[in-house]
């Protein structure tokens, strides 16, 4: 089908407007001076974001709080995407279904109201575990998605197959199916700690004071007004995060 | 009967709401037969396979495995294999992880031997480390044969096994499927719905339609004294007069009077050059049209001659 | 079978009951319950923060929220569709097109709010290129404000509508569009008549994905608008923070709720595929 060109055009400027915004707030990112003029190529602004103690350690606890979230909710997605591929289960797909269409401010608070009324009853206060928590329950209905995708490419008969010559239930899936998906459960985890390291809203609420994650610390730099800092960070974090997604792609249409 | 069967089903039904799959199936298969179910396309023929294979659980009746109930235990609980229509190999697993894979799971001894043997008699040797993405269909096949034989089960169940073969291919896969299980002696029950299929390879062929066993019997039984007209047409070409059959091959038609048979008279309608055969089709005085199966190297038929149609009467195919 | 499968979904049963199900049952019985002195939850049980919801005020957040994510909207399915049409019309690299457009979603919803505060604020990028060209003199406003917002908005969401667009326009059958050239009709004539009313359901579809994400949103109207530009979530988030009142958080959380589901319900057809 031809495409003419005002068409073509619109699709660059299109394009442009959904990326030159990255560009250049990573370009600026090597800027010698603070001010939106260019003065000059300098990587001090990253040197600066990583001598930063503050920086350092919500980044580690982003990563912390990210790997630990990314391996339950894996394993407990792909578990549910299983069952729900071998027979669907209505209420709890609706309810996965859901928690991904709520607001982020909606779950945020009725975490943070949940873990305030638990906490009568139990000495806990608010922490990194209460992060991961919430983390996991986010991230599940993710995994399920990508996971349950990719087991509708799965022949339902190569499990019948294993059954037939001897497998039990749950050797078939070992052996046989999870063996088949694996390269979407890898795309959905990467997936999930995406959505984790990245997530602000609910993280903000349910956090305690020794649980700040990067997130909350580049929200914290940006309410006071630009800083090349933050430019640098912004930087790093796409690159990084990008290039998980890409590999996820990938594995996912493997 | 002699032996007991090595597989009985007794009254087996499947209903769905609805429609009834199965309706009151009874069969009993000898050790070593080389059985088939033959029957179109939503005959239920598949679906008594997989009741006897634990995938479906039969509504009514009892299937009953060396005499024993093996009704409520599962697939891989019962000493059956099937050799599933598209073969249904493990992608993932190389020639030799999927022939041994049934052996692997049971921890048996000896499991390379075993595989190395079973694969030279479906004439595998040589592809173990191949995956099923990188041989022939007609090698996929004999892999799926190849991993459920080598489990040694009491009966295989094969669906359909050669309908996704290559039609040039399938007379020759026949030939080497009917030596294996000779050399076996393995009890197989075919599902097919080509009836040639059927008749070159059972001992005994069961034909369904509708959901019920209309017929079971050698293939001359089946093919020489049909029970019914669904049997007699499924099995070959039939002319229809006055309510009985009979084969093109047994109908004869000259152009003189035949002594000693009493005779139709006709008019050719057409002639058909089959390369092996002619066929005749010719009008009776009577209304009907019969078609008559002649040899090419016999007298020559035009359209408009006025022959004489007429067969053995032990060739008539009558029905209660 | 069963067993293995009911292991199997038991504990994404537990985390969702736990941790999604169990709290929003707890914000509901919060919604019904009184502010404390000291800002907990006290007895005695009422009615009176959903009265609230209708003061005049609220009511102007509520309005300010629809008309930002309708406005929102409706740019991002003015703006996607002809990006979903040109994706839809490459043949070799539409895997690639829509990597591009698909990609920058997933990187940083927050790096990608701050972008645009580092190019519309006062000595941002735009205002300091036009200053320079002398367009201008002095910096224009563009920031802090109900159009920063939907800027933002539009920015962060146009995925989700290029995508259903994008999904309707490959299902078209070509065969229509040649029947209708074959008809007489010009290539605009075929665009507004045909090609459009056939891509209903990813218009549908696009609107859901944008509107309620953009009803909900809190961080963009929080950076981009600067504290002036309160939205429903803006309010909720304010309710459970600064003003710690619980209470009538709660009721807000569940009005939003409430809008999304009956959203979701009025404008979503039994035939068409869902998520899950």
């Amino acid at each position: 089908m031809k495409r003419s060109l005002s068409l073509s055009t619109y699709a660059i400027a299109a394009y442009l407007f959904l990326h030159v915004p990255l560009l250049v707030l990573a370009a600026f990112s090597f800027n010698a001076s603070r001010f939106t003029v260019w003065q000059g190529f300098s990587l001090h602004w990253y040197t600066a974001a990583f001598r930063d103690a503050q920086l350092t350690q919500a980044t580690l606890n982003s990563l912390i709080i990210a790997i630990f979230a990314t391996i339950a909710s894996t394993i407990i997605g792909t578990l549910c995407a299983y069952g729900l591929w071998k027979r669907p289960a209505p209420l709890l797909g609706g309810s996965l279904y859901l928690s991904l269409v709520t607001p982020e401010i909606v779950t945020g608070v009725s975490l943070l109201a949940f873990y305030q009324w638990i906490f009568r009853f139990l000495q806990v206060r608010l922490g990194m575990h209460t992060v991961i928590l919430a983390h996991i329950s986010f991230s599940i209905a993710y995994v399920v998605i990508v996971v349950m995708a990719r087991l509708r490419t799965v022949d339902a008969q190569l499990e019948e197959a294993a059954l037939d010559l001897g497998a039990n239930e749950w050797q078939a899936f070992r052996y046989v199916t999870l063996p088949s998906i694996l390269p979407g459960v890898i795309a959905a985890a990467l997936l999930a700690f995406t959505v984790s390291f990245d997530d602000y809203v609910i993280t903000s609420l349910v956090a305690g004071v020794d649980s700040e994650t990067l997130p909350m610390v580049i929200y914290a730099i940006a309410r006071r007004g630009v800083n090349p800092v933050l430019n640098a960070i912004s930087a790093m974090i796409v690159v990084g995060l990008g290039f998980l997604i890409l590999i996820s792609e990938r594995l996912r249409t493997t | 009967m002699d032996a007991s069967p090595v597989l009985e089903l007794r009254s087996i039904s499947k209903h769905y709401p609805g429609h009834r799959a199965v309706n009151d199936v009874s069969l009993k298969i000898q050790r070593g037969e080389f059985f088939s179910l033959l029957g179109p396309s939503g005959c239920g023929k598949t679906t008594t396979l997989r009741m006897v294979a634990g995938f479906e659980e039969p509504s009514t009746g009892e299937i009953r495995l060396n005499g024993g109930n093996i009704h409520h235990l599962k697939p891989y609980e019962r000493n059956v294999s099937t050799v599933f229509q598209n073969y249904a190999l493990f992608p993932h697993l190389t020639v030799q992880q999927n022939v041994e894979f049934g052996l692997r799971r049971r921890s048996e001894n000896d499991i390379a031997r075993r595989v190395r043997e079973v694969l030279e008699l479906v004439q595998l040797a040589g592809k173990e480390s191949r995956l099923p993405s990188a041989i022939s269909g007609g090698e996929r096949q004999r892999v799926a044969l190849a991993r459920s034989l080598v489990l040694a089960p009491e009966v295989l169940l094969l669906d359909e096994p050669l309908s996704a073969l290559d039609p040039n291919l399938r007379k020759q896969v026949r030939a080497e499927l009917k030596d294996i299980q000779r050399r076996v002696g393995i009890t197989f029950l075919f599902v097919t719905h080509d009836q040639e299929e059927a008749l070159s390879m059972s001992d005994r062929l069961g034909v369904m339609s509708g959901g019920e066993l209309q017929q079971v019997g050698t293939p001359q039984d089946v093919y020489l004294r049909p029970r019914t007209r669904f049997v007699a047409s499924f099995l070959g070409a039939v002319n229809w007069i006055n309510g009985s059959g009979v084969r093109p091959e047994a109908t004869r038609i000259s152009k003189q009077s035949p002594t000693g048979f009493v005779s139709r008279t006709a008019t050719v309608v057409q002639t058909t050059f089959l390369g092996n055969c002619v066929h005749v089709e010719a009008r009776c005085q009577t209304g009907e049209t019969v078609v008559a199966e002649v040899s090419r190297l016999g007298e020559p038929f035009a359209p408009g001659d006025p022959v004489h149609v007429w067969w053995q009467p032990a060739d008539e195919l009558t029905f209660e | 079978m069963n067993r293995l499968r009911a292991w199997f979904l038991a504990p994404s049963w537990t985390v969702t009951i736990v941790l999604f199900l169990a709290p929003l049952l707890i914000v509901l019985a919060y919604s019904l319950l009184t502010r404390g002195v000291y800002g907990g939850i006290t007895q005695p049980w009422t009615i009176e923060s959903y009265q609230r919801l209708g003061d005049f005020l609220y009511l102007a957040i509520l309005w300010r929220s629809f008309w930002i994510a309708g406005a929102s909207t409706i740019l991002c399915l003015v703006l996607g569709f002809p990006l979903a049409l040109f994706i839809s019309r490459s043949d070799k690299r539409k895997n690639l097109y829509l990597s591009l457009v698909i990609l920058p979603f997933w990187t940083s919803f927050l790096v990608r709010t701050y972008a645009w505060m580092f190019l519309l604020r006062d000595t941002g990028l735009i205002n300091t290129i036009l200053q320079r060209l002398g367009i201008i003199h002095d910096p224009l406003p563009l920031l802090y404000n109900d159009g920063a917002v939907i800027l933002g908005l539009v920015y962060s969401f146009l995925p989700f509508s290029v995508l259903p667009l994008y999904a309707t326009l490959e299902r078209l059958d070509r065969n229509l569009l040649e029947a209708a050239a074959d008809l007489g009709a010009k290539p605009w004539a075929t665009l507004t008549r045909v090609v459009l009313p056939l891509c209903a359901p990813g218009i549908r579809a696009g609107s859901i994905l944008v509107f309620i994400p953009c009803l909900g949103a809190y961080l963009t109207p929080d950076l981009l608008g600067g504290g002036k530009t309160v939205m429903i979530g803006n309010l909720i988030q304010n309710q459970f923070t600064t003003a710690r009142d619980w209470p009538f958080g709660s009721a807000v959380s569940l009005a939003l709720m409430t809008l999304v589901m009956v959203l979701l319900l009025g404008l979503s057809r039994r035939d068409e595929e869902g998520l899950l």
